[in-house]
């Protein structure tokens, strides 16, 4: 969020605080770790995620609200994980001896889990200066929205948050079919070539269907769509490539708000939708 | 293409002194799964996003730590699923196959027979590669 997915975190505050909230960043903070660790027996790499649930109850918060999904699908697996179970609860706590006790009162939410359920899409409207009439967006979830249920914040197979989303901002969300397929994720590190091939299948697809632009909600989803494009450009003959943005960067651009850097290709193609607009 | 393997799968296997009935029942224990709750459907096979990689498709995987056949180890499969937990949404018997997976990559992983390491990676690469695919990639293919 500091880095290399900085825009996400631009656009996030910019759109929060438009709607009159303030995000406030826990003071310390370290990494979740990226993955929930998926063996019965591991309490090691949950002391990573628990930490920072730590943070936010001494801050006095029950809530930690993400952007990234990764971080929503890990902070929130590893809270269920301990609070299921004291006696892992008490071995982390007494492992994590310089830290004061978890006592496991902290929830985990995403940020299009507030924006619909505590905002609602109504109040996303109204806030909007820019409709982005004629806009074709197509949603690109990811995995770890949605993937397992526990965590899920919609159907697994077919959500609408974003669809909504996009409606609300008078766009027109694309419907196409690997819009919960999974983009590779951590096999670009080793596989790049599989990752390619799952970007060129998903992009194909949003693409075959018109989408102007497609939307994600993960760091890793829009480095494995944007800059593997790069990859298939240099492959196929007279690719076309399609802007990919984090779904906060859309709000931000219909509430004329911080987007962070907007993809120059995304620029045009608004500019020429306000021309065909300010013609009508 | 993978980094560390100097090995073969069936060399690596070897390594492990394990015999097959040892390995599925630390399977067992480290995913809580019980191999014999899946029927062979193949819903998990078919929801999959990476099977055209995988030497055994999942279900296949399942089947084989069924039979207690070393295939079920040696096959590139686990390397290959990415933990999208598209299989476990969609089983009929609740099956967790993801976390089947990552205990099989784990008995390799806790005898030190690393997928990935830091020198096989250019710098080029490792400029190039946001931290969270760096980190994932280590935390899922390192012990």
């Amino acid at each position: 969020m500091k880095d290399t997915a900085k825009d996400f975190e631009i656009s996030g505050m910019a759109v929060m605080e438009a709607l009159g909230y303030e995000l406030v960043e826990l003071e310390r903070w370290n990494c979740c770790g990226t993955v929930f660790s998926l063996t019965e027996d591991d309490l090691m790499h949950q002391v990573g995620p628990v930490r920072d649930l730590i943070r936010a109850q001494e801050e006095g918060s029950d809530e930690i609200i993400t952007l990234c999904s990764m971080c929503y699908a890990t902070l929130k697996r590893s809270s269920l994980f301990v609070n299921g179970d004291q006696e892992r609860l008490d071995k982390l706590n007494a492992f994590m001896n310089k830290e004061v006790d978890y006592e496991g009162k902290v929830s985990v939410y995403h940020l299009l889990e507030i924006l619909r359920d505590r905002i609602g899409w109504e109040k996303v409207e109204e806030r909007m200066t820019n409709p982005l009439t004629g806009l074709s967006v197509a949603p690109f979830y990811g995995c770890t929205l949605l993937r397992p249920a526990e965590i899920a914040i919609d159907d697994p197979d077919s959500p609408t948050i974003l669809a909504e989303m996009i409606s609300a901002l008078w766009a027109t969300p694309v419907d196409y079919p690997f819009a919960v397929e999974c983009c590779g994720a951590y096999q670009v590190v080793d596989h790049r070539d599989i990752v390619i091939e799952r970007t060129h299948r998903i992009l194909a697809a949003a693409g075959r269907e018109g989408a102007d632009v497609v939307v994600t909600a993960c760091p890793l989803c829009h480095y494995n769509l944007n800059d593997i494009q790069r990859e298939l450009a240099r492959l196929i003959p007279d690719y076309e490539k399609i802007p990919i943005i984090y779904f906060t960067q859309l709000l931000a651009l219909a509430f004329g708000v911080d987007t962070g850097r907007i993809p120059a290709s995304l620029k045009a193609k608004l500019k020429r939708l306000q021309t065909v607009k300010g013609e009508g | 293409m993978t980094k560390t393997k100097r090995v073969s799968a069936e060399e690596e296997l070897a390594l492990l002194e394990l015999s097959m009935d040892e390995v599925v029942e630390k399977v067992e224990e480290l995913s809580g799964q019980n191999v014999f709750d899946c029927y062979q459907c193949g819903m998990c096979s078919a929801g999959c996003p990476l099977v055209e990689e995988m030497d055994l498709l999942p279900n296949q995987v399942l089947h084989a730590l069924q039979m207690k056949d070393e295939s079920a180890m040696t096959a590139n499969s686990m390397w290959i699923c990415a933990s999208c937990y598209t299989c476990e949404v969609r089983c009929p018997k609740g099956v967790d196959l993801a976390k089947v997976m990552e205990a099989m990559r784990q008995i390799y992983l806790r005898k030190r027979l690393d997928h990935v390491s830091i020198d096989g990676l250019s710098h080029r690469e490792i400029r190039r590669l946001p931290q969270i695919a760096i980190v994932a990639s280590f935390r899922k293919k390192t012990g």
